[in-house]
């Protein structure tokens, strides 16, 4: 299978901490890419670096094309969609408005974005900032399949929603692995479990494993140690 | 009654002038975090622009001739917005020392170069006579200037909401105010926007610089800078990166010097509205409004 993605000796600091120290994986194209491991460890400062929103070194080559040096807008014009950690919606923009912030097709893909998020449609005069936390996750993500994108980073989708809203967002991961790559942070392993294909685990800012999800997620003596957590 | 009258539409004609200047601020610090301390630079291009022009065209009716003017100091005070955008400040991004230090010098180098070639003396500007005369409402005798200042006002606040709420650029901005980092990460070149909203502030400023020239007869080095001042103020009280909250404030801060330099004691005004400035900051530090308009 080909590379989409691939990350070369990527190290990042955030003032004093050596965050990222040398990362390296590929990311192959289509389906559910996980990356995974403890808090802290440098999950979501490795999208934000892929994404080019933190000073970084090393290479990061995006369809054979070196993007270490690109800035973030031309980065997402190359087909990379992003759903941050805290979804980080525009409160003060309605939900018609943070969608159309997003366009950059000429055709946005607002068929496929309500039938994936009906409710979008009939709150679309409301302000985002008063969204319950499951439909910023909504407008978050729709962002992102509005564009018609290779590759999608997304950063924990699950975190702070009920259980109910989390088995919504993994079937809406499933629908979106089949429309692009995706690069996915969770630490619902039940979530991991369902929709991905591969799988990296970080510790402490390094790659200390790659290999097909399933295979890790089989081995619990193998996921206890490196993400501290019994698998169910 | 009529001295109230007369206070209070002088008040706001003053407010008026404020929120020109203030407004152009508050934009490019709610977007880009940057305090353009050489904004008053924009607003002595745009009121120079003014009189040079006028100066060059001496045969021609006053109307045309200071409509020309007005015109010439609206784009010399957005082309030089632009330009300090461009050169000097988007190197400095993020660096906000730098960009503190860039545009004081800017603002003194201005005045600077201004007397340089002009001279410390102020110089008339020429504007329709209607301007010079004066319109009696409730027994007052309110010079037209300031009902030009005021509408002048409202217009562009007007402007600048529909601007911000049906144009992509005015998405763009309203939500860079909000998470630039977002926009970016949308796909947004949002320096473009950061040109725009200066260029802009830079017109506005440029008006401010026009009008003034017309409600003082005169245009002068340090204007500027002595209105730079009440601009900031006004902008701390309503609100950084409020253009509802600087229009408040701007309207307010002009009352109050008004009031009390006649009911308290001429030359209290500017003490009042430093003391209104404190009072702000301790019971709201972050203003007035912080909703964008």
């Amino acid at each position: 299978m080909s590379s989409l993605l691939s990350v070369a000796d990527l190290h990042v600091y955030l003032g004093e901490s050596h965050i990222l120290q040398g990362i390296e994986f590929d990311v192959s194209e289509g389906g559910v890419t996980a990356l995974l491991g403890r808090n802290g460890v440098g999950k979501t400062t490795t999208l934000r670096a892929l994404m080019g929103l933190v000073d970084r070194r090393g290479r990061i080559t995006l369809t054979g094309e070196d993007v270490t040096a690109t800035p973030t807008h031309k980065i997402v014009r190359r087909g990379v969609g992003y759903v941050p950690e805290d979804r980080d919606v525009f409160a003060g923009l309605t939900v018609d408005e943070n969608l159309r912030l997003a366009e950059r097709d000429t055709d946005p893909r607002y068929e496929l974005v309500y039938d994936l998020f009906p409710e979008l449609k009939q709150r679309g005069k409301q302000l985002a900032g008063t969204l319950s936390g499951g439909q910023q996750q909504m407008v978050a993500i729709a962002r992102a399949l509005l564009n018609d994108n290779r590759l999608l980073l997304v950063d924990e989708p699950t975190k702070g929603l009920a259980p109910l809203l989390v088995a919504e967002v993994a079937r809406v991961l499933e629908r979106v692995a089949e429309l692009a790559t995706v690069l996915l942070v969770e630490q619902n392993l039940g979530v991991v479990q369902r929709v991905a294909r591969d799988a990296v685990v970080l510790d402490t800012g390094r790659v200390v494993h790659a290999g097909p999800a399933r295979e890790l997620l089989a081995d619990k003596p193998l996921v206890h140690r490196l993400l501290g957590v019994g698998h169910a | 009654m009529s001295t109230f009258v007369l206070l209070t539409i002088t008040g706001l004609g003053l407010g008026a002038l404020y929120f020109l200047i203030a407004s152009g601020l508050s934009l490019i610090y709610g977007l880009m975090g940057v305090l353009n301390f050489a904004h008053g630079a924009f607003l002595t291009v745009g009121a120079y622009a003014l009189w040079f022009t006028e100066s060059k065209l001496p045969g021609m009716a006053v109307l045309p001739r200071f409509l020309l003017g007005a015109l010439a100091g609206l784009v010399a005070g957005g082309v030089f917005a632009a330009l300090v955008e461009l050169i000097l400040i988007r190197p400095l991004y993020k660096r906000h020392i730098e960009q503190v230090l860039v545009t004081v010098g800017l603002g003194l180098s201005t005045t600077a170069l201004v007397v340089a070639i002009w001279g410390n003396d102020a110089r008339t500007v020429a504007a329709p006579a209607w301007l010079g005369k004066t319109t009696t409402v409730f027994g007052a005798h309110i010079p037209n200037d300031r009902w030009i200042l005021i509408i002048a006002a409202i217009v562009v606040l007007i402007a600048l909401n529909a601007f911000l709420k049906r144009t992509r650029y005015g998405l763009i901005i309203r939500a860079g105010v909000e998470n630039r980092a977002m926009v970016t990460a949308l796909g947004i070149d949002v320096r473009r926007a950061f040109t725009l909203v200066f260029a802009i502030g830079g017109v506005a400023a440029a008006l401010a610089g026009v009008l003034s020239g017309v409600y003082f007869s005169t245009v002068d080095p340090a204007r500027g800078t002595s209105l730079l001042i009440f601009a900031f103020i006004v902008v701390v009280i309503g609100g950084l990166g409020s253009l509802r909250g600087t229009a408040g404030a701007a309207v307010v801060v002009g009352l109050v010097q008004q009031y009390a330099n006649y009911y308290a004691s001429s030359g209290l005004g500017d003490l009042s509205v430093v003391l209104l400035l404190g009072l702000v900051l301790l019971a709201r530090p972050s203003g007035l409004s912080r909703s964008f308009a």
